[in-house]
Protein backbone atom coordinates (compact mmCIF):
# COMPACT_ATOMS: atom_id res chain seq x y z
CA UNK A 1 0.00 0.00 0.00
CA UNK A 2 1.09 3.56 -0.66
CA UNK A 3 1.65 5.35 2.63
CA UNK A 4 1.87 9.06 3.37
CA UNK A 5 4.64 10.41 5.58
CA UNK A 6 2.19 10.58 8.49
CA UNK A 7 1.11 6.96 7.94
CA UNK A 8 4.74 5.83 7.83
CA UNK A 9 5.40 7.69 11.09
CA UNK A 10 2.43 5.98 12.75
CA UNK A 11 3.55 2.58 11.49
CA UNK A 12 7.06 3.22 12.84
CA UNK A 13 5.64 3.90 16.29
CA UNK A 14 6.45 7.61 16.23
CA UNK A 15 2.85 8.45 17.19
CA UNK A 16 2.70 5.89 19.99
CA UNK A 17 2.07 2.18 20.31
CA UNK A 18 -1.75 2.29 19.88
CA UNK A 19 -1.41 3.95 16.46
CA UNK A 20 1.43 1.60 15.48
CA UNK A 21 -0.83 -1.37 16.28
CA UNK A 22 -3.68 0.26 14.35
CA UNK A 23 -1.59 0.76 11.20
CA UNK A 24 -0.20 -2.78 11.36
CA UNK A 25 -3.71 -4.21 11.77
CA UNK A 26 -5.14 -2.21 8.88
CA UNK A 27 -2.22 -3.07 6.58
CA UNK A 28 -2.91 -6.78 7.07
CA UNK A 29 -6.60 -6.31 6.24
CA UNK A 30 -5.85 -3.92 3.38
CA UNK A 31 -3.43 -6.39 1.77
CA UNK A 32 -6.07 -9.12 1.78
CA UNK A 33 -8.46 -6.84 -0.11
CA UNK A 34 -5.85 -5.27 -2.42
CA UNK A 35 -6.23 -1.75 -0.99
CA UNK A 36 -3.84 0.66 -2.71
CA UNK A 37 -3.91 3.36 -0.05
CA UNK A 38 -5.85 4.71 2.94
CA UNK A 39 -8.87 7.00 2.89
CA UNK A 40 -9.57 9.54 5.67
CA UNK A 41 -12.73 8.84 7.67
CA UNK A 42 -14.93 11.39 9.44
CA UNK A 43 -16.12 9.10 12.25
CA UNK A 44 -15.66 5.64 13.68
CA UNK A 45 -18.30 3.51 15.41
CA UNK A 46 -17.37 0.45 17.42
CA UNK A 47 -19.14 -2.79 18.28
CA UNK A 48 -17.61 -3.76 21.60
CA UNK A 49 -20.08 -5.69 23.78
CA UNK A 50 -18.36 -7.78 26.47
CA UNK A 51 -19.90 -11.05 25.30
CA UNK A 52 -18.03 -10.72 22.01
CA UNK A 53 -14.92 -9.06 23.36
CA UNK A 54 -14.38 -11.42 26.29
CA UNK A 55 -11.65 -11.23 28.90
CA UNK A 56 -8.93 -11.32 26.24
CA UNK A 57 -10.42 -8.42 24.31
CA UNK A 58 -10.95 -6.33 27.43
CA UNK A 59 -7.30 -6.86 28.38
CA UNK A 60 -6.32 -5.78 24.88
CA UNK A 61 -8.37 -2.57 25.25
CA UNK A 62 -6.96 -1.93 28.73
CA UNK A 63 -3.48 -2.29 27.26
CA UNK A 64 -4.18 0.44 24.71
CA UNK A 65 -5.85 2.61 27.36
CA UNK A 66 -2.76 2.41 29.60
CA UNK A 67 -0.70 4.55 27.21
CA UNK A 68 -0.28 8.28 27.78
CA UNK A 69 -3.07 10.54 26.63
CA UNK A 70 -1.33 11.90 23.54
CA UNK A 71 -0.77 8.37 22.26
CA UNK A 72 -4.10 6.81 23.16
CA UNK A 73 -6.75 9.37 22.20
CA UNK A 74 -8.74 8.68 19.06
CA UNK A 75 -8.05 11.00 16.13
CA UNK A 76 -11.65 11.42 14.90
CA UNK A 77 -15.03 11.37 16.70
CA UNK A 78 -15.69 7.79 17.74
CA UNK A 79 -18.91 6.35 19.17
CA UNK A 80 -20.09 2.97 20.45
CA UNK A 81 -22.66 0.36 19.54
CA UNK A 82 -25.04 -1.05 22.21
CA UNK A 83 -23.53 -2.38 25.42
CA UNK A 84 -24.03 -5.93 26.64
CA UNK A 85 -25.08 -5.04 30.19
CA UNK A 86 -27.50 -2.33 31.31
CA UNK A 87 -25.72 -1.52 34.57
CA UNK A 88 -29.00 -0.26 36.04
CA UNK A 89 -30.80 -3.55 35.32
CA UNK A 90 -28.73 -6.68 35.04
CA UNK A 91 -29.33 -8.83 38.12
CA UNK A 92 -33.05 -9.21 37.35
CA UNK A 93 -32.11 -10.55 33.90
CA UNK A 94 -29.84 -13.16 35.40
CA UNK A 95 -26.66 -11.44 34.27
CA UNK A 96 -23.75 -12.00 36.65
CA UNK A 97 -21.35 -9.69 38.46
CA UNK A 98 -18.58 -11.08 36.25
CA UNK A 99 -20.46 -9.88 33.15
CA UNK A 100 -21.09 -6.47 34.73
CA UNK A 101 -17.43 -6.18 35.74
CA UNK A 102 -16.30 -6.92 32.21
CA UNK A 103 -18.70 -4.21 31.05
CA UNK A 104 -17.40 -1.69 33.57
CA UNK A 105 -13.77 -2.38 32.59
CA UNK A 106 -14.66 -1.99 28.91
CA UNK A 107 -16.37 1.36 29.51
CA UNK A 108 -13.42 2.60 31.57
CA UNK A 109 -10.91 1.66 28.87
CA UNK A 110 -12.95 3.14 26.02
CA UNK A 111 -13.52 6.37 27.93
CA UNK A 112 -9.76 6.72 28.39
CA UNK A 113 -9.36 6.37 24.63
CA UNK A 114 -11.62 9.40 24.15
CA UNK A 115 -14.52 7.36 22.77
CA UNK A 116 -18.04 8.75 23.23
CA UNK A 117 -20.18 6.08 24.91
CA UNK A 118 -23.30 6.57 22.80
CA UNK A 119 -24.19 2.86 23.08
CA UNK A 120 -26.40 2.86 20.03
CA UNK A 121 -26.99 1.11 16.73
CA UNK A 122 -29.32 3.92 15.56
CA UNK A 123 -26.75 6.71 15.51
CA UNK A 124 -28.11 7.68 12.08
CA UNK A 125 -31.44 8.49 13.78
CA UNK A 126 -30.14 9.95 17.02
CA UNK A 127 -26.51 11.16 16.93
CA UNK A 128 -25.39 12.44 13.52
CA UNK A 129 -26.35 10.94 10.18
CA UNK A 130 -23.55 10.90 7.61
CA UNK A 131 -23.52 13.01 4.47
CA UNK A 132 -23.61 11.62 0.93
CA UNK A 133 -20.11 10.54 -0.09
CA UNK A 134 -18.68 10.80 3.43
CA UNK A 135 -16.19 8.03 4.24
CA UNK A 136 -16.80 6.34 7.59
CA UNK A 137 -15.64 3.37 9.64
CA UNK A 138 -18.87 2.05 11.12
CA UNK A 139 -19.35 -1.07 13.16
CA UNK A 140 -22.78 -2.72 13.40
CA UNK A 141 -24.03 -4.05 10.11
CA UNK A 142 -27.37 -2.26 10.49
CA UNK A 143 -25.58 1.07 10.77
CA UNK A 144 -23.36 0.33 7.79
CA UNK A 145 -26.14 -0.78 5.45
CA UNK A 146 -28.41 2.14 6.39
CA UNK A 147 -25.70 4.77 6.06
CA UNK A 148 -24.40 3.34 2.77
CA UNK A 149 -27.81 2.80 1.22
CA UNK A 150 -30.05 5.55 2.59
CA UNK A 151 -27.48 8.29 3.21
CA UNK A 152 -25.00 7.49 0.43
CA UNK A 153 -22.08 7.35 2.88
CA UNK A 154 -19.17 4.95 2.32
CA UNK A 155 -18.27 2.36 4.91
CA UNK A 156 -17.29 -1.27 5.04
CA UNK A 157 -18.43 -3.51 7.89
CA UNK A 158 -15.82 -2.61 10.49
CA UNK A 159 -15.52 -5.06 13.34
CA UNK A 160 -14.53 -3.60 16.71
CA UNK A 161 -10.76 -3.89 16.25
CA UNK A 162 -10.79 -2.29 12.79
CA UNK A 163 -13.18 0.46 13.83
CA UNK A 164 -10.82 1.22 16.71
CA UNK A 165 -7.84 1.22 14.34
CA UNK A 166 -9.69 3.70 12.12
CA UNK A 167 -10.58 5.85 15.11
CA UNK A 168 -6.98 5.95 16.34
CA UNK A 169 -5.58 6.91 12.93
CA UNK A 170 -8.49 8.76 11.27
CA UNK A 171 -8.33 6.52 8.21
CA UNK A 172 -9.15 3.09 6.83
CA UNK A 173 -7.81 1.02 3.92
CA UNK A 174 -9.52 2.06 0.68
CA UNK A 175 -11.25 -1.14 -0.45
CA UNK A 176 -14.76 -2.56 -0.71
CA UNK A 177 -17.49 0.05 -0.46
CA UNK A 178 -15.11 3.00 -0.46
CA UNK A 179 -14.67 2.31 -4.20
CA UNK A 180 -17.23 3.24 -6.88
CA UNK A 181 -17.00 -0.09 -8.68
CA UNK A 182 -18.16 -2.08 -5.64
CA UNK A 183 -21.32 0.01 -5.21
CA UNK A 184 -22.95 -0.97 -8.49
CA UNK A 185 -25.84 -3.43 -8.44
CA UNK A 186 -25.08 -7.12 -8.94
CA UNK A 187 -28.53 -8.61 -8.13
CA UNK A 188 -31.90 -7.26 -9.28
CA UNK A 189 -35.21 -7.80 -7.47
CA UNK A 190 -38.76 -6.70 -8.33
CA UNK A 191 -41.16 -6.52 -5.37
CA UNK A 192 -44.74 -7.63 -6.20
CA UNK A 193 -46.08 -7.22 -2.67
CA UNK A 194 -45.88 -3.88 -0.87
CA UNK A 195 -44.47 -4.38 2.65
CA UNK A 196 -46.86 -3.42 5.46
CA UNK A 197 -45.49 -2.48 8.87
CA UNK A 198 -41.97 -2.79 10.18
CA UNK A 199 -42.14 -6.58 10.35
CA UNK A 200 -42.72 -6.86 6.60
CA UNK A 201 -39.96 -4.38 5.81
CA UNK A 202 -37.70 -6.61 7.85
CA UNK A 203 -39.08 -9.67 6.07
CA UNK A 204 -38.26 -8.10 2.70
CA UNK A 205 -34.72 -7.50 3.92
CA UNK A 206 -34.51 -11.12 5.06
CA UNK A 207 -35.74 -12.45 1.69
CA UNK A 208 -33.35 -10.27 -0.32
CA UNK A 209 -30.43 -10.86 2.04
CA UNK A 210 -30.86 -14.63 1.92
CA UNK A 211 -30.95 -14.58 -1.89
CA UNK A 212 -28.01 -12.18 -2.24
CA UNK A 213 -26.06 -14.12 0.39
CA UNK A 214 -22.69 -12.39 0.30
CA UNK A 215 -20.89 -9.24 1.38
CA UNK A 216 -19.88 -8.67 -2.22
CA UNK A 217 -23.39 -8.65 -3.74
CA UNK A 218 -25.31 -5.38 -4.10
CA UNK A 219 -29.10 -5.81 -4.46
CA UNK A 220 -31.12 -3.28 -6.42
CA UNK A 221 -34.85 -3.39 -5.68
CA UNK A 222 -37.64 -2.14 -7.94
CA UNK A 223 -41.37 -1.99 -7.40
CA UNK A 224 -41.62 -0.13 -4.08
CA UNK A 225 -44.58 2.19 -4.62
CA UNK A 226 -44.32 4.52 -1.63
CA UNK A 227 -41.30 6.14 -0.04
CA UNK A 228 -40.53 4.21 3.17
CA UNK A 229 -39.63 6.11 6.35
CA UNK A 230 -36.50 5.88 8.42
CA UNK A 231 -37.77 3.07 10.71
CA UNK A 232 -38.94 1.02 7.72
CA UNK A 233 -35.58 1.38 5.99
CA UNK A 234 -33.87 0.58 9.29
CA UNK A 235 -35.65 -2.78 9.55
CA UNK A 236 -35.17 -3.49 5.83
CA UNK A 237 -31.44 -2.89 6.07
CA UNK A 238 -30.83 -4.56 9.42
CA UNK A 239 -32.50 -7.77 8.26
CA UNK A 240 -30.78 -7.74 4.86
CA UNK A 241 -27.39 -7.30 6.52
CA UNK A 242 -28.16 -10.06 9.01
CA UNK A 243 -29.46 -12.65 6.55
CA UNK A 244 -27.04 -11.82 3.74
CA UNK A 245 -24.06 -10.07 5.32
CA UNK A 246 -25.08 -7.43 2.78
CA UNK A 247 -23.65 -3.94 3.31
CA UNK A 248 -25.48 -1.92 0.60
CA UNK A 249 -28.76 -1.94 -1.31
CA UNK A 250 -30.41 0.40 -3.75
CA UNK A 251 -34.14 1.18 -4.03
CA UNK A 252 -34.82 2.55 -7.50
CA UNK A 253 -36.20 6.08 -7.34
CA UNK A 254 -35.77 6.22 -3.55
CA UNK A 255 -32.17 5.82 -2.34
CA UNK A 256 -29.72 8.50 -3.47
CA UNK A 257 -27.39 6.49 -5.69
CA UNK A 258 -30.25 4.91 -7.65
CA UNK A 259 -32.44 7.60 -9.22
CA UNK A 260 -32.86 5.06 -12.04
CA UNK A 261 -32.08 1.37 -12.48
CA UNK A 262 -29.48 2.34 -15.05
CA UNK A 263 -27.66 4.65 -12.63
CA UNK A 264 -26.48 1.62 -10.61
CA UNK A 265 -25.87 -0.57 -13.66
CA UNK A 266 -28.95 -2.71 -13.06
CA UNK A 267 -30.60 -2.83 -16.48
CA UNK A 268 -28.60 -5.79 -17.77
CA UNK A 269 -29.26 -7.92 -14.67
CA UNK A 270 -31.85 -10.71 -14.69
CA UNK A 271 -34.76 -9.79 -12.39
CA UNK A 272 -35.97 -12.00 -9.52
CA UNK A 273 -39.59 -11.39 -8.44
CA UNK A 274 -40.54 -11.31 -4.76
CA UNK A 275 -44.20 -12.13 -4.16
CA UNK A 276 -46.63 -12.24 -1.24
CA UNK A 277 -45.94 -15.97 -1.00
CA UNK A 278 -42.29 -15.27 -0.21
CA UNK A 279 -43.34 -13.06 2.72
CA UNK A 280 -45.82 -15.68 3.96
CA UNK A 281 -43.24 -18.44 3.70
CA UNK A 282 -40.66 -16.49 5.69
CA UNK A 283 -43.11 -15.64 8.49
CA UNK A 284 -44.43 -19.21 8.61
CA UNK A 285 -40.92 -20.46 9.31
CA UNK A 286 -40.87 -18.42 12.53
CA UNK A 287 -43.68 -19.54 14.85
CA UNK A 288 -47.33 -20.62 14.52
CA UNK A 289 -50.65 -19.34 15.79
CA UNK A 290 -51.27 -20.49 19.34
CA UNK A 291 -47.61 -21.15 20.17
CA UNK A 292 -46.76 -20.16 23.77
CA UNK A 293 -44.35 -17.26 24.20
CA UNK A 294 -41.81 -16.93 27.04
CA UNK A 295 -40.48 -13.51 26.12
CA UNK A 296 -41.42 -10.72 23.72
CA UNK A 297 -38.51 -8.59 22.56
CA UNK A 298 -38.55 -5.21 20.84
CA UNK A 299 -34.94 -4.62 19.76
CA UNK A 300 -32.43 -5.12 16.93
CA UNK A 301 -32.19 -2.34 15.97
CA UNK A 302 -32.82 -0.28 19.09
CA UNK A 303 -36.17 1.51 18.99
CA UNK A 304 -36.46 5.08 17.73
CA UNK A 305 -38.56 7.55 19.69
CA UNK A 306 -41.36 6.99 17.17
CA UNK A 307 -41.24 3.22 17.74
CA UNK A 308 -41.24 3.80 21.51
CA UNK A 309 -44.45 5.81 21.18
CA UNK A 310 -45.97 3.07 19.03
CA UNK A 311 -45.21 0.41 21.64
CA UNK A 312 -46.52 2.68 24.41
CA UNK A 313 -49.76 3.22 22.48
CA UNK A 314 -50.19 -0.54 21.97
CA UNK A 315 -49.69 -1.45 25.64
CA UNK A 316 -51.47 1.53 27.26
CA UNK A 317 -54.28 0.43 29.56
CA UNK A 318 -53.37 -3.28 29.33
CA UNK A 319 -51.50 -5.72 31.56
CA UNK A 320 -48.81 -8.19 30.64
CA UNK A 321 -49.56 -11.92 30.96
CA UNK A 322 -47.65 -12.91 34.12
CA UNK A 323 -45.77 -15.82 32.49
CA UNK A 324 -44.61 -13.85 29.44
CA UNK A 325 -41.83 -11.30 29.87
CA UNK A 326 -41.39 -8.30 27.59
CA UNK A 327 -38.21 -6.32 26.98
CA UNK A 328 -37.73 -3.14 24.97
CA UNK A 329 -34.22 -1.98 24.03
CA UNK A 330 -33.41 1.60 23.10
CA UNK A 331 -30.50 3.99 23.03
CA UNK A 332 -29.56 6.23 25.97
CA UNK A 333 -30.58 9.31 23.97
CA UNK A 334 -34.02 7.91 23.12
CA UNK A 335 -34.40 6.53 26.64
CA UNK A 336 -33.94 10.01 28.11
CA UNK A 337 -36.53 11.50 25.77
CA UNK A 338 -38.93 8.59 26.22
CA UNK A 339 -38.65 8.97 29.99
CA UNK A 340 -39.27 12.71 29.81
CA UNK A 341 -42.29 12.12 27.59
CA UNK A 342 -43.81 9.45 29.82
CA UNK A 343 -43.40 6.62 27.30
CA UNK A 344 -41.11 4.54 29.53
CA UNK A 345 -43.64 4.82 32.38
CA UNK A 346 -46.47 3.68 30.11
CA UNK A 347 -44.50 0.69 28.81
CA UNK A 348 -43.34 -0.33 32.28
CA UNK A 349 -46.83 0.11 33.78
CA UNK A 350 -47.86 -2.65 31.37
CA UNK A 351 -45.25 -4.88 32.98
CA UNK A 352 -42.51 -4.66 30.33
CA UNK A 353 -38.97 -3.45 31.02
CA UNK A 354 -37.18 -0.81 28.94
CA UNK A 355 -33.42 -1.39 28.76
CA UNK A 356 -31.08 1.54 28.14
CA UNK A 357 -28.12 1.32 25.78
CA UNK A 358 -28.20 -2.44 25.17
CA UNK A 359 -29.60 -4.75 22.54
CA UNK A 360 -31.04 -8.13 23.45
CA UNK A 361 -28.94 -10.31 21.20
CA UNK A 362 -25.59 -8.91 22.34
CA UNK A 363 -26.31 -9.03 26.05
CA UNK A 364 -25.46 -12.66 26.76
CA UNK A 365 -28.66 -13.90 25.15
CA UNK A 366 -27.83 -17.56 25.82
CA UNK A 367 -27.15 -17.02 29.52
CA UNK A 368 -30.16 -14.79 30.19
CA UNK A 369 -32.37 -17.23 28.31
CA UNK A 370 -31.17 -20.07 30.51
CA UNK A 371 -31.44 -18.00 33.71
CA UNK A 372 -35.05 -17.04 32.97
CA UNK A 373 -36.25 -20.19 31.24
CA UNK A 374 -36.81 -18.34 27.96
CA UNK A 375 -36.71 -20.37 24.77
CA UNK A 376 -39.84 -19.30 22.86
CA UNK A 377 -39.07 -15.74 21.86
CA UNK A 378 -41.29 -13.45 19.81
CA UNK A 379 -40.21 -10.25 18.07
CA UNK A 380 -41.11 -7.98 15.18
CA UNK A 381 -37.41 -7.88 14.22
CA UNK A 382 -36.40 -10.24 11.42
CA UNK A 383 -32.79 -9.60 12.39
CA UNK A 384 -33.18 -10.87 15.93
CA UNK A 385 -35.07 -14.02 15.01
CA UNK A 386 -32.31 -14.84 12.54
CA UNK A 387 -29.55 -14.44 15.11
CA UNK A 388 -31.13 -16.18 18.08
CA UNK A 389 -31.63 -19.62 16.52
CA UNK A 390 -27.98 -20.33 17.32
CA UNK A 391 -28.41 -19.17 20.93
CA UNK A 392 -30.81 -21.94 21.93
CA UNK A 393 -34.06 -20.04 21.22
CA UNK A 394 -37.08 -20.99 19.12
CA UNK A 395 -37.69 -17.54 17.66
CA UNK A 396 -40.97 -16.34 16.17
CA UNK A 397 -41.65 -13.30 13.99
CA UNK A 398 -44.87 -11.26 14.02
CA UNK A 399 -46.04 -7.63 13.81
CA UNK A 400 -45.67 -5.24 16.75
CA UNK A 401 -49.43 -5.49 17.32
CA UNK A 402 -49.28 -9.29 17.52
CA UNK A 403 -46.20 -9.13 19.74
CA UNK A 404 -48.12 -7.00 22.25
CA UNK A 405 -51.16 -9.30 22.02
CA UNK A 406 -48.87 -12.23 22.79
CA UNK A 407 -47.41 -10.36 25.75
CA UNK A 408 -51.02 -9.91 27.03
CA UNK A 409 -52.19 -13.49 26.44
CA UNK A 410 -49.02 -15.63 26.48
CA UNK A 411 -49.60 -17.01 22.98
CA UNK A 412 -49.04 -15.99 19.36
CA UNK A 413 -52.41 -14.71 18.07
CA UNK B 1 -3.57 -37.87 -3.08
CA UNK B 2 -1.93 -34.47 -2.86
CA UNK B 3 -3.34 -31.17 -4.15
CA UNK B 4 -1.74 -27.74 -4.18
CA UNK B 5 -4.35 -24.97 -4.35
CA UNK B 6 -3.57 -21.34 -5.09
CA UNK B 7 -5.61 -18.59 -3.45
CA UNK B 8 -5.42 -14.87 -2.77
CA UNK B 9 -2.86 -13.72 -0.23
CA UNK B 10 -4.46 -14.26 3.17
CA UNK B 11 -3.87 -13.33 6.79
CA UNK B 12 -2.12 -15.07 9.68
CA UNK B 13 0.55 -17.73 10.20
CA UNK B 14 1.28 -20.95 8.29
CA UNK B 15 -0.60 -23.80 10.02
CA UNK B 16 -1.74 -27.37 9.38
CA UNK B 17 -4.62 -29.50 10.61
CA UNK B 18 -7.59 -31.71 9.77
CA UNK B 19 -10.29 -30.20 7.60
CA UNK B 20 -13.92 -29.72 8.66
CA UNK B 21 -15.88 -28.86 5.52
CA UNK B 22 -19.38 -27.64 4.67
CA UNK B 23 -20.93 -25.66 1.82
CA UNK B 24 -22.75 -23.62 4.48
CA UNK B 25 -21.81 -20.09 5.53
CA UNK B 26 -20.19 -19.03 8.80
CA UNK B 27 -20.61 -16.59 11.67
CA UNK B 28 -19.17 -17.03 15.16
CA UNK B 29 -22.14 -15.14 16.64
CA UNK B 30 -24.89 -16.94 14.72
CA UNK B 31 -23.63 -20.50 14.52
CA UNK B 32 -21.45 -21.42 17.49
CA UNK B 33 -21.58 -22.36 21.12
CA UNK B 34 -18.18 -20.82 21.75
CA UNK B 35 -17.84 -22.20 25.28
CA UNK B 36 -18.40 -25.79 24.15
CA UNK B 37 -16.53 -25.29 20.86
CA UNK B 38 -19.30 -26.74 18.70
CA UNK B 39 -21.71 -25.58 16.01
CA UNK B 40 -24.96 -24.87 17.88
CA UNK B 41 -27.30 -23.55 15.20
CA UNK B 42 -29.66 -26.43 14.39
CA UNK B 43 -29.95 -25.44 10.70
CA UNK B 44 -26.18 -25.41 10.14
CA UNK B 45 -24.72 -28.32 8.17
CA UNK B 46 -22.06 -28.78 10.88
CA UNK B 47 -24.55 -28.71 13.80
CA UNK B 48 -23.14 -30.52 16.84
CA UNK B 49 -19.59 -30.84 15.45
CA UNK B 50 -16.46 -29.47 17.11
CA UNK B 51 -14.44 -26.91 15.18
CA UNK B 52 -11.64 -26.62 17.77
CA UNK B 53 -8.19 -27.05 16.21
CA UNK B 54 -9.68 -27.75 12.77
CA UNK B 55 -9.10 -26.13 9.39
CA UNK B 56 -12.66 -24.93 8.90
CA UNK B 57 -13.81 -24.72 5.27
CA UNK B 58 -17.05 -22.84 4.47
CA UNK B 59 -18.59 -21.01 1.53
CA UNK B 60 -18.65 -17.45 2.82
CA UNK B 61 -19.01 -15.33 5.93
CA UNK B 62 -22.45 -14.33 7.09
CA UNK B 63 -24.04 -12.08 9.63
CA UNK B 64 -22.57 -9.25 11.57
CA UNK B 65 -19.47 -7.73 13.05
CA UNK B 66 -19.12 -9.67 16.31
CA UNK B 67 -16.89 -12.36 14.79
CA UNK B 68 -14.10 -9.76 14.56
CA UNK B 69 -13.77 -9.89 18.36
CA UNK B 70 -14.91 -13.46 18.84
CA UNK B 71 -12.06 -15.15 16.93
CA UNK B 72 -9.58 -13.41 19.25
CA UNK B 73 -11.60 -14.41 22.33
CA UNK B 74 -11.91 -18.03 21.17
CA UNK B 75 -8.19 -18.23 20.36
CA UNK B 76 -7.28 -16.86 23.81
CA UNK B 77 -8.97 -19.91 25.38
CA UNK B 78 -7.52 -22.40 22.88
CA UNK B 79 -11.05 -23.00 21.57
CA UNK B 80 -10.71 -21.68 18.02
CA UNK B 81 -10.29 -23.25 14.60
CA UNK B 82 -6.66 -23.33 13.44
CA UNK B 83 -7.58 -21.75 10.13
CA UNK B 84 -10.62 -20.77 8.12
CA UNK B 85 -10.88 -21.13 4.33
CA UNK B 86 -13.69 -19.53 2.33
CA UNK B 87 -14.67 -19.14 -1.26
CA UNK B 88 -15.20 -15.51 -0.28
CA UNK B 89 -14.39 -14.00 3.11
CA UNK B 90 -15.98 -10.76 4.17
CA UNK B 91 -14.28 -7.81 5.82
CA UNK B 92 -15.20 -8.94 9.34
CA UNK B 93 -13.56 -12.34 9.08
CA UNK B 94 -10.39 -10.75 7.71
CA UNK B 95 -10.32 -8.19 10.53
CA UNK B 96 -10.98 -10.91 13.11
CA UNK B 97 -8.21 -13.11 11.74
CA UNK B 98 -5.81 -10.15 11.85
CA UNK B 99 -6.51 -9.51 15.55
CA UNK B 100 -6.53 -13.20 16.49
CA UNK B 101 -3.44 -14.01 14.36
CA UNK B 102 -5.48 -16.83 12.81
CA UNK B 103 -4.82 -18.19 9.31
CA UNK B 104 -7.50 -17.12 6.81
CA UNK B 105 -7.56 -17.54 3.02
CA UNK B 106 -10.12 -17.16 0.24
CA UNK B 107 -10.60 -16.81 -3.55
CA UNK B 108 -9.23 -20.14 -4.80
CA UNK B 109 -8.10 -20.36 -8.42
CA UNK B 110 -9.37 -23.93 -8.94
CA UNK B 111 -13.00 -23.31 -7.98
CA UNK B 112 -15.26 -24.13 -5.06
CA UNK B 113 -13.06 -24.79 -2.03
CA UNK B 114 -15.90 -26.60 -0.22
CA UNK B 115 -15.77 -29.24 -2.99
CA UNK B 116 -11.97 -29.36 -3.41
CA UNK B 117 -11.37 -30.26 0.24
CA UNK B 118 -13.13 -33.06 2.17
CA UNK B 119 -13.66 -33.38 5.92
CA UNK B 120 -10.71 -35.27 7.39
CA UNK B 121 -8.17 -34.16 4.76
CA UNK B 122 -4.83 -33.03 6.16
CA UNK B 123 -4.48 -29.39 5.11
CA UNK B 124 -1.50 -27.02 5.27
CA UNK B 125 -2.46 -23.34 4.96
CA UNK B 126 0.20 -20.78 3.98
CA UNK B 127 -1.60 -17.40 3.89
CA UNK B 128 1.53 -15.35 3.12
CA UNK B 129 2.17 -17.27 -0.12
CA UNK B 130 -1.51 -17.86 -0.89
CA UNK B 131 -1.06 -21.65 -1.04
CA UNK B 132 -3.11 -24.45 0.53
CA UNK B 133 -1.75 -28.00 0.41
CA UNK B 134 -4.29 -30.86 0.70
CA UNK B 135 -3.28 -34.44 1.52
CA UNK B 136 -5.87 -37.21 1.46
CA UNK B 137 -5.14 -40.74 2.58
CA UNK B 138 -6.59 -43.76 0.76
Amino acid sequence: MRLTDEERAMLAGERGEPRRWAMDHMLKVGAMFDAEDFVPVAQAHMMVDPESVGEAGVRFLEGLAAHNEADRRVAVPMITDPRGVDLNHYRPLGQTEAMADLERRTIKALTRLGILMTNTCINYQTIMPPVMGEHMAYGDTGVVIYCNSVCGARSNFEGGPSALAAGLTGRTPRYGLHLDENRRATRRFIVRHQPRGLVEWGALGAIVGRLAGSYWEVPVIEGIETVPGSDELKHLGAAMASFGSTPLFHLVGITPEAPTLDAVGGTALAAHEITEADFASLTASYGSKGDPVDVVVFAAPQLSLVEMQRVADLVAGHQRYPETAMLVCTSPAVYADATRLGLVDTIEAFGAKVLEGTCFYNQYAREIGEANGWTRLLSNSAKIVNILGGYGYQPALRSAEDCVRAARTGRIP
Amino acid sequence: MRLELACHQGIGPKVEGKALVSADNFSARYDLDRLQGIFSRPEHALFGQSYVGKVLVCNTAKGGVATAWMLHEMASRGMAPKAILFNHANTILAQGAALADMALCDRFADGDITKLIETGDHVTVDPGRGIVLVERSG
